[in-house]
């Protein structure tokens, strides 16, 4: 998480619904976001089991549109968006010359020449600078982070719940596709997509609306008990889900190849930022890599808590805490790639004492199907 | 809210006194600061614990925060309970959720700590410090 002294405090078109609300509010990336309401442990179990709600406005949008818009995020992305169809979205990396992460992003295909990406609010602007830096193409980036509030339907309820809202055949949008339609009355992009490991649903529209879809989303969802999650939620429900955080599991530090998302690294597409790099970096060898753990005793190894193989350290936490489904402590953590295998045996020292963990495979959390 | 007859520090530790002994738990303040506990790390018994030194932790599932010991003294005894039910600290921090009893060395010591209403206007400045 960044601190901001200097900028001022962004809010979403939410923030006084927040504060009624009574959420506990919290700095995130230089917004001022809710990070918990009734508490992240119920929030978390409502997602699990029924559904939650969250306002991610604070994300960043930026549309590329023009001859040339899959030229340009060809260039610029890992991911192969020449495979996406109209309505298709997917995740992808945008990478730096040395093949590392400026941001990870959605990259939604909205028509020929035409994509909207749905980048990390922190990093928002440095993103436009970033792809507008590298447009040597025949289309034009527009930063509309200020166009779009965005709100987040998660969880085995959310289509039940979005579906008395709606006209739209929301059976029929496939996992990380998309659609045009209304909502409430108001005209959303709808997709499939999300952040917690749970089926459900991000909707983005004019900020003007924010309001009366929040109000109109928890009042459809009263009988399956919907209530608003925070981030402290997000992050929980995600770090089950295995699903990296920029900041924690990847940064300008680190490749696709080292992150386990070799998946979205897509060498055969042709040239692209960092290509080579990554290219050679898959060629000789990944030094080190992303692996799951888990606890073996109750303590809770945290982010930026150092890792120990066999006595000596040997890389740092990124992400760690309880996990409320799973009823242990889990974490994310860089090793190197040779004593990657899930089961070696770890430890994690916390508070000068070093603490028994191992190794297990990603992600820790796979919803039923 | 906070009970008159304990005393209060600017870590949110409550110490409430009957005789020797003394019973320490932290504040309601502190519990909400902290969101739901899940594990409560303690001394073990007969350990020594000095005024204002960390003698525990407890976790939420989004950050630790250290004990600190309003007095000195012997822990006496420990609240086994929580090892179980940390999200007592939640719901009754005042009380069920204590979390250990020490011998003191000064009974008097915790005379100087903060009185109820003196700690409820330290929080009250506390939450007029966070942004509107």
């Amino acid at each position: 998480m960044t601190t901001e002294t200097t900028a001022e405090v962004r809010k979403t078109a939410l923030n006084s619904t927040h504060r009624r609300l009574g959420a506990k509010m919290v700095n995130f990336g230089g917004w001022d976001m809710p990070l918990e309401y009734s508490g992240i442990l119920s929030e978390h179990e409502a997602v699990r089991t029924r559904a939650g709600l969250f306002d991610v406005s604070h994300m960043g949008e930026i549309e590329i549109r023009g001859k040339g818009a899959l030229d340009l995020v060809q260039w610029v992305a890992c991911n192969d968006a020449s495979k996406l169809s109209a309505g298709q979205a997917h995740y992808s990396g945008l990478m730096t010359e040395r093949g590392t992460f400026v941001d990870d992003l959605l990259v939604h295909k909205i028509a020929d020449g035409h994509y909207l990406l749905c980048v990390n609010a922190a990093n928002q602007d440095g993103d436009f600078q970033h792809i507008v830096s590298h447009n040597r193409f025949d289309t034009r980036a527009r930063n509309v982070g200020d166009h779009y509030s965005q709100l987040a339907i998660q969880g085995p309820r959310a289509l039940e719940i979005l579906k008395r809202l709606t006209t739209v055949a929301l059976g029929a949008i496939r996992y990380y596709h998309f659609t045009f339609g209304k909502v409430s009355g108001v005209e959303c992009l709808i997709a499939r997509t999300g952040y917690t490991g749970e089926d459900g649903f991000e909707i983005y529209f004019p900020p003007r609306h924010s309001e009366k879809l929040w109000n109109d989303l928890l009042e459809a969802g009263s009988s399956e008990k919907l209530i608003p999650c925070g981030l402290g939620a997000r992050n929980t429900l995600r770090l089950e889900a295995g699903m990296c955080l920029y900041g924690h599991e990847i940064d300008l530090e680190t490749t696709p190849l080292e992150a386990g998302l070799g998946w979205i690294c897509k060498l055969e597409k042709g040239p692209f930022l960092g290509s080579e790099f990554l290219a050679a970096q898959k060629r000789t060898a990944v030094l080190r890599k992303l692996v799951g753990f888990e606890m073996l005793d109750k303590r809770i190894g945290r982010d930026g808590y150092p890792v120990m193989i066999s006595g000596r350290e040997a890389g740092r936490v990124t992400s760690g805490g309880p996990s409320p489904t799973l009823k242990k402590n889990i974490g994310m953590a860089y090793v190197p790639a040779e004593n990657s295998a899930a089961g070696t045996p770890i430890e994690i020292g916390i508070r000068g004492q070093a603490v028994p963990a191992r190794m297990i495979g990603l992600p820790f959390y796979k919803r039923p199907q | 809210m906070y009970p008159a007859d304990y005393r209060y520090t600017k870590d949110h530790e409550w110490i409430k006194v009957d005789g020797a002994v003394g019973t320490i738990g932290i504040t309601d303040y502190a519990q909400h600061e902290l969101g739901d506990v899940v594990f409560v790390e303690l001394p073990k018994v007969g350990a020594r614990i000095k005024a204002g030194e960390s003698f525990g932790s407890v976790e939420s599932v989004k950050a630790v925060s250290d004990i600190f010991s309003p007095v000195s003294g012997e822990i006496a005894e420990i609240n086994s309970s929580l090892g179980d039910q940390p999200e007592k600290i939640n719901h009754d921090p005042h009380g069920a959720a204590w979390l250990v009893r020490i011998k003191l060395d000064d009974p008097k010591e915790a005379n100087s700590l903060m009185d109820a209403k003196a700690y409820q206007t330290y929080v009250d400045e506390k939450a007029q410090e966070q942004p509107a």
